[in-house]
């Protein structure tokens, strides 16, 4: 249609002073109908893989973050206690329509088998909760009335006021308390949100030191990274594609296998150790802790994200012109002044594209410190994967993971305002 | 009365053993066991998974040591309709959670398990608490300190838990598994409390205080496993002088691979090990085998490659000598009475009621 | 870089001192992949030389770790597991990735950044996240525990890359040559065989190389969403490590360093015929 347009003559296309096609259209809304109609062309390109990504992952991660704060369990088991509650006073345990209604909700679940994840979801915010209500709902369907005096003597929980407090705060389809876990807070009596007893922040602590140890390998890699890309970039082509394989090579390496290989050295009877007390550097009864630690999954991951920094440094190193430098130097700067001043300014992009993204996957780093890292060198990543697969808090799980998730897509986006969307590749 | 069905199923294994020969050719059948890896799986595989596909030729079984995930691995599973898994080994706390969330088979042993030789019903047979409302127990494990001899002088070798706490007299680095249960036990063992005490006073925020006080003692020599391969691997590799394991999985290091590993059988912590049943595809070949894999023989022969105790008590006798290294098995076993001196009983009710508030408290002990 | 003539004393030292440095960095980059190779012929069921090794006794090698592992069924399932994903994940990121490569380089996109973004969201998520959520939701529809399912999610993690790869090589590309073509006569699939075709080449099948190690190199989504069916090669290896660390890993992990030198030097040689046929680089 654009081809119709630009070769049609102005002289016999031109009606009530507009342009028109051949076939009699304005020209304008002909070009916009094609503009859209390529549009479209694009769109279709792209859209099998649009509807993939998003069935297939932006979906599972929505609903994965929906997890953190959906509460369906107490209301959906306990909807008659919950209706009987709204008159408790919320001071005492209440009275005896609330124990009439939560036998004959208890009664059901244990007919449809309801108790055990109303029990798990209770027991996370209470201890001793999976106990009460477990054993409870075992007996109720032997009870008698009034069921009060029962219930206070099948478990000593009921006889806490905390437990009613907590379903009714908790008898809603939405939930705040994975997040406020998650941020190691709890509930106080009065239901406003305190911060834990000492003993008991974890999260908060686990993402500071996992930011910290993702800042340390961020140093230790620009330290490592900024000397040899230098020098890459300085060298012959041909030694420096030499040079460059050797960046690559670990880059393409599975990552198990670079794990293995600092499981190998690391160990007391690896080889570092070995060598050392061969060397008679050490004693073998003061081998040297270097895994099953911080140390450990420093080095490995050190290793592991070094060619991510190393790779933009050296694609903008290239791009400086060395006469920058004779400049400088010839204009009566010296040695160190040159190099400080003029030219490392302008490898500052490259630093920040590498910097970014080994912070980025560092802080999502999960397999090396789970192998090598001990309990100390844990990240956030391995509290997320111990609340899937042990702990089975999947609510908590999801609140830390959106956690880690929101944080990734910030240092994202500053990534891209700082070297825009070119990711590269080798 | 027991379930005719099962008597059938008896009486053809017993003629098909008899005669070798095999009355029926049925449809093949293919069962995902799930176990804990290791020595342990291997142990199962040569006492019932091997024998029954020999007399069941249609049956084959592969497996899976997804234990450690099991119940995370069951509620996927059952969310999604669609099981995969036809038998899975786990612990009696995630048993009787699985059951309560009716994602596990609740078991009539008396119906679908094996008396006794002697007529003794199963529910009487297998030993006391043990049962679970879907649980089959199949074996009784405990969990101890062993050490590596060559990290001490021969003249000064730990004996007791007490010794494990002794940094002074006991140097080097101590494994501990990364969850709270046994080791705050054994923290307040150490600290004086009587072992039939101890979760008197785990109950009490006072006693947690002081069995993570008394963690703290040692807490600069210490490092975490998580599986239970893995503390026989660090005592191997000389990372640590001491870890607490499973005592199967040290045996199976010390006697079979003949590593320098002794347990220290003071303050064992003992507990039952057993089958659920998910609501599989399978569930009438997966009857068959758990009637025959759990009957009086079957049990005793598991003690053949792993030093585990047989749930049953008609299995202690017939408890013999191991099959490749020919050593007497009882000595091994937790049950007996020289190395059952001074056991703690895991109370699973205490952790299923404050399990996860402590190991909240334990995870953030670990990391500070 | 070479060293000017006039340099002093204190010039001459930094220069080699600098190298020294660089040679080290090197080093620890190269040196614990290679130690693995002569490790795994190691006689002995140590991670450390024997005495017999380092005086080059033969005894003190032998391939007893690489037998072992060629008579595993579980290492040999793994390697058929990890070749078999691999290879349809890749085709499908490849197929995908590539078409919305092509309408992505379309100058008249709509929303490129916000679709771009999405398109390689897959790479920037941490992957415990991506796990986490592709189990509860594969899971729900089934696929959780099959090779479908472990497919399709390795399918997700390599079509950024193929995207990326793709878009580059486009970037340079001139779109007179289609309508060249196009004004010639040639119908829309000529053209795009005949012109866009061989130019995206080197860039597809970097991309699809690229998709294919995510896949062969996976292990998070492996441990979250596969059973013991679909285990691969780092998932066994997972296993291996947690559990006993015998030499027959070091094996597995000296063939998979072999691997990745080949598909090193094939991404190398594919990068120059791209430079060359695009004209950006004179050789």
């Amino acid at each position: 249609m654009q081809q119709s347009a630009s070769e049609a003559s102005p002289n016999d296309h031109m009606r009530d002073g507009k342009l028109v096609t051949a076939d009699g259209r304005p020209l304008k809304a002909s070009l916009k109908t094609a503009e859209r109609r390529r549009k479209i062309i694009a769109f279709a390109f792209v859209s099998p893989l649009l509807l993939f990504l998003i069935v297939s992952f932006i979906v599972p991660i929505g609903q994965m973050m929906w997890r953190s704060v959906d509460n369906p369990t107490i209301i959906n088991t306990l909807p008659r206690t919950l209706e009987a509650m709204q008159d408790w006073d919320g001071q005492d345990v209440p009275d005896e329509p609330v124990f009439a209604a939560l036998r004959e909700d208890l009664a059901i679940a244990q007919e449809n088998r309801r108790v055990g994840p109303l029990a798990v979801r209770l027991n996370y915010e209470i201890s001793a909760a999976r106990g009460a209500f477990t054993r409870t709902a075992r007996t109720v369907a032997d009870m008698e009335p009034p069921y009060k005096e029962q219930f206070l003597d099948a478990h000593r929980l009921w006889g806490n006021p905390d437990i009613y407090q907590i379903i009714k705060r908790e008898g809603r389809p939405l939930t705040a308390s994975y997040y406020v876990a998650a941020t190691d807070r709890r509930y106080a009596a009065d239901g406003s949100i305190e911060m834990r007893a000492e003993h008991q922040r974890i999260y908060m602590n686990l993402f500071g030191r996992t930011f910290a140890m993702s800042a340390v390998i961020l140093v230790l890699t620009m330290l490592l990274g900024f000397p040899i890309a230098f020098w890459m970039a300085h060298l012959p082509m041909r030694y420096a594609n030499l040079l460059m394989i050797m960046v690559l090579l670990p880059f393409w390496t599975s990552l198990l296998v670079r794990t293995t290989s600092w499981i190998v050295l690391l160990q007391q009877q690896g080889v570092i150790n070995s060598s050392l007390v061969n060397l008679g550097i050490i004693d073998t009864g003061n081998r040297l802790s270097l895994m099953y630690n911080m140390t450990g999954t420093i080095i490995a991951m050190t290793h592991i994200l070094l060619p991510f920094m190393v790779l933009p440094l050296y694609s903008v190193m290239k791009t400086i012109p060395p006469s920058y430098l004779r400049a400088a130097r010839s204009l009566g700067a010296n040695n160190w002044t040159a190099f400080w001043r003029v030219y490392v300014p302008q490898t500052l992009p490259g630093i920040g594209a590498g910097g970014v993204l080994v912070f980025i996957i560092s802080i999502g780093y999960y397999i090396t410190p789970a192998l090598v890292g001990g309990q100390s060198g844990r990240m956030i990543s391995n509290m997320i994967a111990y609340h899937m697969q042990t702990s089975l808090n999947w609510g908590l799980a999801a609140a830390l993971g959106s956690m880690l998730l929101i944080s990734v897509l910030i240092l994202y986006w500053a990534y891209n305002k700082l070297v825009g969307a070119d990711i590269k590749l080798g | 009365m027991r379930n005719p069905k099962y008597k059938i199923m008896g009486v053809t294994a017993a003629v098909a053993m008899a005669t070798g020969a095999y009355v029926v050719a049925q449809t093949p059948v293919s069962l995902t066991i799930v176990s804990w890896g290791g020595a342990y799986t291997e142990s199962q595989v040569r006492a019932y998974h091997n024998p029954w596909m020999e007399e069941n030729p249609h049956v084959s079984i592969s497996n899976d040591d997804g234990s450690a995930n099991a119940l995370a691995g069951l509620r996927a599973q059952s969310q999604a309709g669609n099981i995969s898994w036809d038998l899975v080994d786990m612990l009696p706390s995630d048993a009787q959670l699985a059951c309560d969330e009716g994602i596990i088979m609740p078991i009539d042993h008396d119906e679908m398990l094996a008396s006794a030789p002697d007529g003794t019903p199963a529910s009487e047979d297998f030993l006391p608490g043990s049962l679970g409302e879907c649980f089959i127990p199949q074996i009784v494990y405990s969990t101890v300190v062993a050490y590596n001899t060559e990290m001490f002088p021969e003249d000064n070798q730990p004996n007791s838990i007490d010794d494990f706490f002794n940094v002074e007299d006991f140097p080097g680095r101590r494994a501990l598994q990364d969850r709270p249960g046994v080791n705050l036990e054994w923290a307040l063992y150490a600290d004086g409390v009587h072992p039939d005490d101890i979760y008197d006073v785990l109950e009490t925020p006072e006693g947690q205080d002081r069995a993570f006080a008394k963690l703290d003692t040692i807490k600069d020599h210490l490092i975490f496993w998580t599986e239970g391969a893995q503390s026989p691997q660090l005592l191997a590799d000389q990372e640590v002088a001491f870890s607490t394991g499973y005592n199967g999985r040290i045996f199976d290091a010390s006697e079979v691979e003949g590593q320098p590993f002794e347990i220290i059988w003071d303050g064992q912590v003992v507990e039952w090990d057993g089958w659920v049943v998910p609501y599989g595809p399978n569930i009438d070949a997966v009857m068959d085998y758990l009637y025959w894999a759990t009957d009086t023989q079957r049990l005793a022969d598991q003690a053949k490659y792993i030093s585990y105790g047989p749930a049953r008590a008609s299995s202690a006798p017939l408890v013999g000598d191991h099959a490749d290294l020919g050593i007497d098995m009882n000595e091994h076993m937790p049950t007996n009475p020289d190395n059952y001196f001074s056991p703690i009983l895991l109370d699973n009710d205490f952790w299923t009621d404050y399990g996860d508030e402590l190991r909240e408290r334990f995870a953030n002990w670990m990391l500070q | 870089m070479a060293l000017p003539t006039y340099a002093g004393p204190l010039e001459r030292f930094w220069y080699y001192a600098f190298r020294f440095i660089c040679c080290l960095i090197f080093f620890f980059l190269i040196a614990p992949i290679i130690i693995m190779v002569p490790l795994s012929f190691n006689a002995q069921p140590y991670f450390t030389f024997t005495t017999e090794m380092l005086t080059l006794n033969p005894e003190g090698f032998s391939l007893r770790w690489y037998e072992q592992l060629f008579s595993s069924s579980q290492w040999m399932r793994s390697i058929r597991n990890s070749l078999f994903i691999g290879v349809f994940s890749t085709i499908i990121a490849t197929t995908l990735g590539t078409l919305a490569a092509l309408g992505l380089s379309r100058s008249e996109m709509p929303y490129k950044g916000l679709i771009m973004g999405l398109l390689i969201s897959p790479m920037i998520v941490p992957l415990i996240i991506s796990a986490a959520g592709m189990f509860f939701f594969y899971s729900s529809v089934n696929l959780a525990g099959t090779f479908p399912g472990v497919i399709l999610a390795h399918a997700v993690l390599g079509t950024p890359f193929v995207v990326i790869t793709v878009t580059a090589t486009l970037v340079g590309f001139d779109n007179s040559l289609t309508k060249a073509s196009a004004s010639l006569g040639a119908d829309p699939i000529t053209t795009f065989r005949k012109v866009q075709m061989p130019l995206i080449l080197p860039g597809v099948v970097s991309g699809a190389l690229f998709a294919f190690i995510t896949s062969f190199d996976e292990i998070v989504i492996v441990l979250f969403l596969a059973s013991v069916e679909q285990r691969t090669i780092p998932r066994e290896m997972w296993s291996g490590i947690r559990e006993q660390i015998s030499p027959t890993i070091l094996a597995v992990a000296s063939l998979l360093v072999l691997i990745s030198i080949m598909l090193l030097t094939t991404l190398e040689l594919l990068r120059r015929r791209s430079e060359r046929l695009r004209g950006l680089s004179p050789g």
